[in-house]
C-alpha cells in the first residue's frame, strides 16, 4: 500500500528539528532509517501529517570511546555497528546481537537511535541496552535528559520519550575485569523478530555470578529484566541444579504473549531452554 | 509546508531534477518517473527485497526510502549496474543454473549478491544463505542461486 499524504522537512540541525516538533507535536514524527516508520507508513497503521527527517544533522553518527564508556550517536547505522573496531573491542553484546536484525539492506539504513525509540518488544538493541546498562540522552528544546535503559522502556512500543524530544546519543559502559556476555535468539528465520531471546552479561570469577544482568525479549510487552532468576543467580556458582533454580524462576519473571509464533507455555518452554544455554556460555 | 520536494539526484550517471511528492517512495519514483522498471515492487514494507536499489554505493529497500532522501544522492539500478557490465559474470550464471524462473526477484538478488561479493570476496554457503534471507525467490528454491553466486566468488578470485 501507499502511504496517506504526509510533508516532508529536511533538517540540518537539532534546533530545526525541536522546533517542528514543538509546532507540531503529535502530528509529526521523526524519519531515522525508516525501517520501522516506513512500513507502518505504507501499510497505514499510522499517518502523520509531517515527517522530520533527521538525517543530515551532523554530529549524530560518531562512536567514541573516552573514560570507560563507548559514545554512540543516534544515527549510527545497523552495519555501522558491526563494522566498528571500537563496538567489536568494547561492546561484545551489540556485537553478537546486530547480525540477527533484519537483513543487510535494511542494516544499511536502520540506526540503533531508530530501534530504541521504536522500543519493539521482540527487538534486540532495547533488550541489550537493558543487559548492558545503557544511558541514553534525550533532548528537546529546553531541556536535556539522561535517562537509564532500566526506565526507559514502559510497554509495547512505548518509552519515556515525550512528543518533543529526540534521543540523540546512547552511552555504553565498556566491560569490567571478568565480565561476560552471551546472545542467544530463537527465530524462525535469519533476520525475523525473535520468537524469544536473551541478552546476558555478568561478572564471573572462579564460575561464581555477580552483577548478573539477563534481559529477555520476546517475552512480554517490552524488554524484561528476569528479577527472580537474577536475584537467585547473584553470587551463585555455576551448576546444573542453580540452572534448574533459575529456570524455575523465570516462571514468576516472565509473561510472554501469545502471538503468531505459538502459545506462551511455548514460549516459556523456550525461555528456560535459552537461559541454560547463556548462563553455560558465560561461564565457558 | 511542502507536500512536494525538489530533488537532484544523479541516476546511473546522469543527473536528473523533479519534483515529487513527499509521499512518493524511491523505487515508485524510478518506476513511474524514470521509467526504469527493473526494479520491482512485492510487499511495499521491507520483507520481500524486489525493490533492492543502490544508493551510495550501498544497498537499500526502495520501498523504504522517500524519493526526497535521495536529494544530492548517487542511485544506482539494476539498469545501470547491469549496462556497466559489472555483474555480467554473475547474470550470466544466474541464467546458465536456472537461478531465476519467473525473474521477479532476480534483479534483487543480483544487487544483493554484487554487495556480497564486494564485501565479502569469499563467502560460504551459509553466508551467501544469510546474507540473501532478505531477498524472497518464489520460484527457484534458493539452491539455484546460492550456486550460481558461490561459482562466481570463485571464479572472481584472482588467479
Ligand atoms: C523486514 C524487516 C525486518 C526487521 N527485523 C528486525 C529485527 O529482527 N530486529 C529489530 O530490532 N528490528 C528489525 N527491523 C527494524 C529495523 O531494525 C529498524 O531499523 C529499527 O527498528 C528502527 O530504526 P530506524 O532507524 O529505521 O527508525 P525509523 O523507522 O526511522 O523510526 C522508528 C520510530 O522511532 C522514532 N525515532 C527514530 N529515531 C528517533 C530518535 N532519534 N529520537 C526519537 N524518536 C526517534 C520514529 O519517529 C519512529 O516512530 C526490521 C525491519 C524490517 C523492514
Ligand atoms: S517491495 Fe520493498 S522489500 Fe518488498
Ligand atoms: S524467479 Fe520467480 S520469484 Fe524468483
Amino acid at each position: 500500500m501507499k502511504p496517506a499524504p504526509f510533508s516532508y522537512m529536511r533538517v540540518k540541525s537539532l534546533e530545526e528539528a525541536f522546533d517542528l516538533l514543538e509546532e507540531y507535536g503529535d502530528d509529526a514524527r521523526i524519519l531515522s532509517g525508516g525501517q520501522s516508520l516506513m512500513p507502518t507508513l505504507n501499510m497505514r497503521l499510522s499517518a502523520p501529517k509531517v515527517l522530520i527527517d533527521i538525517n543530515q544533522i551532523d554530529g549524530l553518527s560518531d562512536i567514541e570511546v573516552n573514560n570507560g564508556k563507548v559514545t554512540l550517536g543516534a544515527l549510527v547505522r545497523h552495519n555501522q555497528l558491526i563494522s566498528s573496531d571500537i563496538v567489536t573491542k568494547h561492546l561484545p553484546l551489540i556485537s553478537k546481537a546486530v547480525p540477527h536484525i533484519a537483513h543487510h539492506a535494511i542494516r544499511n539504513r536502520g540506526t540503533i537511535g531508530g530501534s530504541i525509540a521504536f522500543a519493539d518488544p521482540a527487538a534486540e538493541l532495547p533488550a541489550v541496552a537493558k543487559a548492558s546498562g545503557f544511558i541514553f540522552t534525550v533532548k528537546n528544546r529546553n531541556e536535556e535528559r539522561k535517562i537509564e535503559a532500566e526506565d526507559f522502556f514502559l510497554g509495547l512500543f512505548e518509552t519515556n520519550l515525550k512528543e518533543t524530544e529526540i534521543l540523540i546519543a546512547i552511552e555504553a559502559p565498556t566491560l569490567q575485569q571478568n565480565e561476560k556476555t552471551a546472545f542467544v535468539e530463537l527465530s524462525r528465520r535469519q533476520g525475523d523478530y525473535a520468537i524469544i531471546g536473551l541478552a546476558a552479561q555478568s561478572i564471573v570469577e572462579n564460575s561464581v555470578f555477580k552483577n548478573v544482568r539477563l534481559a529477555y525479549f520476546g517475552a512480554g510487552d517490552k524488554p524484561i529484566m528476569a528479577k527472580q532468576a537474577i536475584n537467585l543467580l547473584e553470587g551463585k556458582s555455576y551448576s546444573e541444579e542453580v540452572v534448574l533454580e533459575a529456570q524455575k524462576a523465570l516462571e514468576a519473571d516472565l509473561s510472554p504473549m501469545d502471538d503468531l509464533n505459538g502459545p506462551p507455555e511455548m514460549k516459556m518452554h523456550l525461555a528456560r531452554v535459552i537461559t541454560a544455554r547463556a548462563l553455560a556460555d558465560l561461564i565457558s | 509546508m511542502e507536500k512536494n520536494v525538489d530533488i537532484n539526484v544523479t541516476v546511473n550517471g546522469q543527473s536528473v531534477s523533479r519534483r515529487v511528492s513527499a509521499r512518493t517512495n524511491l523505487v515508485d519514483f524510478i518506476r513511474y518517473e524514470l521509467e526504469l522498471t527493473g526494479s520491482h515492487v512485492g510487499c511495499e514494507h521491507g520483507v520481500c527485497g524486489a525493490c533492492t536499489i543502490r544508493v551510495d554505493g550501498n544497498i537499500v529497500r526502495g520501498c523504504l526510502m522517500l524519493a526526497a532522501q535521495v536529494d544530492g544522492a548517487n542511485v544506482e539500478t539494476i539498469e545501470g549496474v547491469s549496462d556497466g557490465g559489472e555483474i555480467s559474470d554473475l547474470q550470466d550464471e544466474f541464467l546458465k543454473r536456472n537461478a531465476l524462473q519467473c525473474g521477479f526477484c532476480t534483479p534483487g538478488f543480483l544487487l544483493t549478491a554484487q554487495e556480497l561479493l564486494s564485501e565479502n570476496p569469499n563467502p560460504s554457503r551459509d553466508q551467501i544463505r544469510e546474507f540473501i534471507s532478505g531477498n524472497y525467490c518464489r520460484c527457484t528454491g534458493y539452491q539455484a542461486i546460492v550456486d550460481a553466486i558461490e561459482t562466481i566468488s570463485i571464479q572472481r578470485k584472482p588467479k
